[in-house]
């Protein structure tokens, strides 16, 4: 016999997906309130559009994926300010719609690409990644995006074209940590520019990525599109990009230009070759109590290790 | 400066010294220290020292710019408060950060110059805490004990370059430290050139109050 009851919580008192979300934010924010400090207001951003991706089955690592909280309040996106907490802060001021990539220089068919458009030339994947900053910590995150290469190959890059150099975004309204005035006087040189030589972009690994965790990327972490590089340091994968350029001369990337002698053209994962401050031996996996050693190429050793046969690895750091 | 004045500026001056690792331990019970909260509680701890060490610094010229002295009786304290604030950063590194990892620690102490001078800085503030009761400046003496804390100078420009080295391109803080040491420790110069000249009979520079040297001030 079927008994029919009411439920004992009606659906209209069920609490929005949105508000329930919002709530942590709320409490967060009484908390930082309470406490006088406006760093610990990085409440975690609400989580954006879902983004369907089929999940890869060779580009995974095994280790569980960093908090999704972690991910979206730990940054470096100095675009929005030099400590941790103000990308998530300051992540609201970003417009990442409309948007458009102009992808030009040494190809056959420079174009600029509408987001929407780029989103659906290829079909998306989920990769699951480790994420090594030259800070000596790291991450595991679930990426969403295609390889790079296929968006290079259709543009048809020229027999001139060596290297790959990737722009983010300059606009100091929606960027602050691009303004400049009297307290941040020092700052690195706007825009942002990355680079890789053209077989590093073509290379498997090489992801153009337009979300993480199923969703969209949040504004933090890039939006709406940037690369994941993830056998070099966090910041050779340039976020927000606006443009890809092909060229025949190594580009001058930002950080190379701030201090030569610590962040070099490949930069990639070595834990045998020190950053001249501190050591690259070992890392602290966020969410570890303990440090790990750190992995050749952040472990990605057997895929890209060919790339750079016969190179001194301590010259071409 | 009457006594209950001076009761109500000590506690003044101890509340704000203990609030930053009183947020740091509210921040670790709420679990609230971020995601990478052994980097967190290493920063604030040695943020805190360089601020209370610049603050303590600081007192000198205030008496030597402006005559008012009611701010010297807080040396010791704001001394003693960035010391402690030293060795609990010191703590966290070797405990946490490094977990007692000797001859990993000892390594970066000769190889990597930013640990170098960080370790010289809480190194030389070890004696100046260690004689900073009233007995040692009686056991010392007055002029001794000046001179053996002169080497505040030393630590501050050492912690001070401990930050400036670590930070990454981009910060502007440790030029903000930088800016205010070089500030307070050029009043001290210029007073000291300055008195130096006067006596000569060059010239008569100086604020009121410069006279009135207090005893055991460097």
């Amino acid at each position: 016999m079927l008994i029919k009851r009411r439920p004992d919580i009606a659906s209209s008192e069920i609490t929005a997906r949105g508000l329930y979300l919002s709530r942590r934010a709320f409490i967060a924010g009484g908390a930082a309130l309470a406490l006088g400090a406006s760093r610990a207001a990085a409440a975690p951003a609400p989580p954006g559009e879902p983004l369907a991706a089929k999940p890869s089955p060779t580009f995974r690592v095994d280790d569980p994926p960093t908090k999704f909280e972690s991910v979206t309040t730990y940054n470096n996106f100095y675009e929005f300010g030099v400590d941790k907490a103000d990308p998530s802060i300051y992540a609201a001021r970003l417009r990442p719609r409309p948007w458009t990539v102009r992808v030009e220089g040494l190809c056959a068919r420079p174009k600029t690409y509408d987001l929407d458009e780029l989103l659906r030339l290829f079909p998306l994947e989920e990769r699951v990644y480790r994420l090594r900053c030259v800070e000596g910590w790291s991450m595991v995150i679930p990426w969403v995006g295609f390889p790079l290469a296929s968006l290079i190959k259709r543009v048809e890059p020229t027999s001139k074209a060596r290297f790959v150099e990737f722009t983010t975004l300059y606009d100091p309204e929606q960027f602050p940590g691009q303004k400049k005035n009297l307290i941040s006087f020092s700052s690195l040189e706007w825009p942002y520019a990355e680079g890789l030589r053209l077989d590093e972009a073509l290379h498997p690994l090489t992801l153009l990525t337009f979300g993480m965790y199923g969703r969209v990327l949040p504004n933090q972490n890039g939006a709406p599109v940037r690369v994941v590089v993830p056998w070099k340091y966090g910041f050779k994968s340039a976020k927000s990009i606006v443009r890809i350029r092909f060229v025949t001369e190594r580009p001058q990337t930002t950080w190379e230009k701030a201090a030569p002698n610590e962040y070099g053209f490949y930069s990639n994962v070595n834990p045998t070759v020190d950053h001249p401050r501190w050591s690259q031996a070992t890392e602290r996996r966020i969410g570890d109590f303990r440090r790990r050693p750190t992995l050749m190429f952040n472990g990605y050793a057997d895929q890209v290790g060919s790339l750079y046969a016969g190179m001194d690895l301590r010259k071409d750091f | 400066m009457s006594r209950s004045a001076r009761a109500a500026l000590k506690s003044v001056v101890w509340t704000a010294c203990l609030l930053p690792l009183l947020m740091l331990l509210l921040k670790f019970w709420a679990d609230d220290l971020g995601a990478n909260p052994i980097s967190y509680a290493t920063n604030v701890l040695g943020d805190t020292t360089l601020r209370i060490l610049l603050a303590s610094l600081a007192l000198t010229p205030l008496r030597l710019l402006f005559g008012i002295s009611w701010q010297m009786s807080l040396r010791r304290l704001l001394g003693l408060f960035a010391f402690s604030y030293a060795v609990l950063h010191f703590s966290v590194w070797v405990v946490v950060y490094r977990f007692f990892d000797w001859p990993g620690m000892l390594a970066d102490v000769r190889k990597r110059p930013y640990i170098t001078v960080g370790m010289l800085a809480l190194t030389l503030l070890v004696p100046l805490a260690a004689t900073s009761t009233t007995r040692m400046v009686k056991r010392l003496g007055g002029l001794n004990w000046r001179r053996l804390h002169r080497l505040v100078y030393v630590a501050s420009v050492a912690a001070i370059l401990h930050f400036s080295w670590l930070a990454k391109k981009g910060r502007n803080d440790p030029y903000l430290y930088a800016t205010l040491l070089a500030v307070l420790l050029g009043v001290r110069g210029w007073h000291r050139m300055a008195r130096a000249l006067g006596k000569r009979g060059v010239v008569a520079l100086g604020a009121p109050g410069t006279q009135k040297r207090a005893a055991g001030a460097p």
